[in-house]
């Protein structure tokens, strides 16, 4: 079974529809990128695959191996955690509070998949630096390290590579097709970056207020709709 | 020094004032570290100039201050809350209409019924003889459970104030979290207001978590030294206010002031070597 499966669901926002007809798949192992203009809904999406926000018609329906509070979610950074006072140990561990339920405080599991993960994505020598010291990319890869603290089976990303420069983007992405293909976390992303979608991407979901696509990256490459887009970002 | 302790001691206005004051500093110093890092901190003003109007109105129709002012201001947090996270005013413009307007409620009650006089003076700025038998209880069991909380729920409330967003996501109940920190701040507040007076109660939430800010590292290092520093500063600000008979309130600003100073010269150093 699918890990999600979105079944004609539309999101709305007091009753003004937001984005309608969604019909997706997400299988284990896939690594699905959402594309689509600003206001596209895409935000929305998130929300609904998190579980933040139900649907208004239609369902997403949860494999049964998935909660929805097991997806690792890495969010877009807010202007109040460029200063916050806290080390990279604490922002990672704190991936693992939904494993803590109503303990006060970690157990030896937990620090040793912070560690693990830290590990992972090359950060444990940061380990107690401090969040706010760190360069862009540094800190979107604690972030991430706290995602995978928060998951074994998917993580869903939010525009990753907002505002780092091309070079730390390029390892950003090596970063998580290396955790799809190694580690078989399922991958999905929004972004805005269609040339890296494709180039990664093994599904793409082009939304504009609802679905003009869904399928595989190959097979977006020879819609039309893939081939406007494309064109059209090239132009810019 | 132990002479002017004993002298102070032997006063028990000043002992209840020295206790309330102490829990007081703890209290606002741990919520405090949270409403500053998710940009709340103007909360504090707004629920102080509130707690202003209805201490004024409780005054003006005879009945409990404390009784009036605490689900007043209980009511205020909630409604701060709300407005500051989604609204067609802002937040930081909501906070001045509705502090500004507390206080010109507070100030008709008054000059309708009493007149301006020391009484208003008091309320402003504070007066260390306000403290009663029942704010020390009060006290005591408001910081007894500002720190299980801190204690209990620590992680939850770091994710909740790192990135809230996330901690919805990973199931964490984030509008649970605000609001028992909003409930807290506002007990807390109305209690500190009549010793520290409603101008100057804010700065026991601010100024210790920002001094803190500027050299430690981690959060667990902010909220201990914050903790530490209020209780602190409050302790030696109103031994000055015994000493040199200055306003207690002020004179703990004051001594708060001279500590931000002082740790930002520290963090600055560090950061140059």
């Amino acid at each position: 079974m699918s890990l999600i499966t979105c079944e004609n669901a539309a999101f709305a926002y007091e009753n003004k529809p937001v984005i309608e007809n969604l019909n997706f798949t997400v299988d284990s192992g896939d690594y699905l990128c959402i594309v689509g203009e600003n206001g596209s809904g895409k935000s929305t999406l998130i929300k609904g695959l998190l579980q933040l926000m139900s649907p208004a018609v239609g369902k997403i329906i949860m494999g049964d191996e998935l909660r929805a509070n097991e997806i690792g979610y890495l969010p877009q950074q807010t202007a109040l955690q460029k200063d916050f006072p806290a080390s990279v140990c604490e922002v990672v561990l704190s991936g693992c509070l939904n494993q803590s339920g109503l303990r006060p405080f970690y157990g030896r599991e937990q620090k040793q998949s912070a560690r693990k993960n830290m590990e992972q994505l090359g950060i444990l020598d940061l380990k107690n630096e401090c969040y706010r010291d760190l360069s862009g990319g540094q800190q979107q890869r604690v972030l991430l390290a706290r995602a995978l603290c928060a998951t074994t089976k998917m993580l869903l990303l939010d525009e990753p590579v907002t505002g780092l420069d091309p070079v730390v983007t390029y390892e950003l992405y090596q970063l998580i097709e290396k955790i799809n293909r190694e580690l078989k976390i399922t991958v999905v992303m929004v972004s805005h970056d269609i040339e890296s979608a494709v180039k990664y991407a093994s599904h793409i979901l082009h939304l504009q207020n609802e679905q003009l696509f869904y399928g595989t990256t190959a097979e977006y490459l020879n819609s039309d709709l893939g081939k406007k887009f494309m064109r059209g970002d090239c132009d810019d | 020094m132990i002479d002017i302790l004993e002298q102070m001691l032997s006063y028990p206005f000043l002992t209840r004032a020295i206790v309330v004051g102490s829990l007081v500093s703890l209290c606002s110093a741990l919520l405090g570290v949270s409403l500053v890092l998710k940009r709340y901190s103007m909360i504090g003003d707004g629920l102080s100039h509130v707690g202003f109007g209805a201490m004024a109105i409780a005054t003006a129709v005879n009945v409990a201050p404390l009784a009036v002012a605490v689900p007043v201001v209980i009511a205020a947090a909630f409604l701060l809350l709300r407005v500051s996270n989604n609204s067609a005013i802002k937040g930081d413009a909501a906070i001045g209409l509705i502090s500004t307007s507390a206080l010109a409620i507070g100030v008709l009650a008054i000059s309708m019924t009493t007149g301006m006089n020391t009484d208003v003076y008091n309320y402003m700025f504070g007066s260390v003889l306000a403290m009663s038998g029942s704010d020390v209880r009060l006290s005591m069991v408001l910081s007894a459970v500002v720190l299980i909380l801190f204690i209990v729920f620590y992680h939850k409330i770091f994710a909740v104030t790192f990135d809230e967003t996330f901690a919805h996501a990973v199931g964490i109940k984030t509008g649970f979290y605000n609001m028992l920190i909003a409930f807290l701040t506002a007990v807390t507040i109305v209690l500190g207001m009549r010793m520290m007076g409603a101008l100057l109660i804010s700065s026991l939430i601010i100024f210790p978590a920002l001094t803190s800010m500027r050299v430690c590292k981690t959060f667990k290092a902010v909220i201990i030294n914050s903790a530490v520093l209020s209780v602190v500063c409050f302790f030696v600000g109103i031994v000055i206010s015994y000493v040199y008979a200055t306003p207690t309130g002020a004179s703990v600003v004051a001594v708060n002031m001279v500590m931000f100073a002082v740790y930002t010269l520290v963090g600055a150093v560090r950061r140059r070597i």
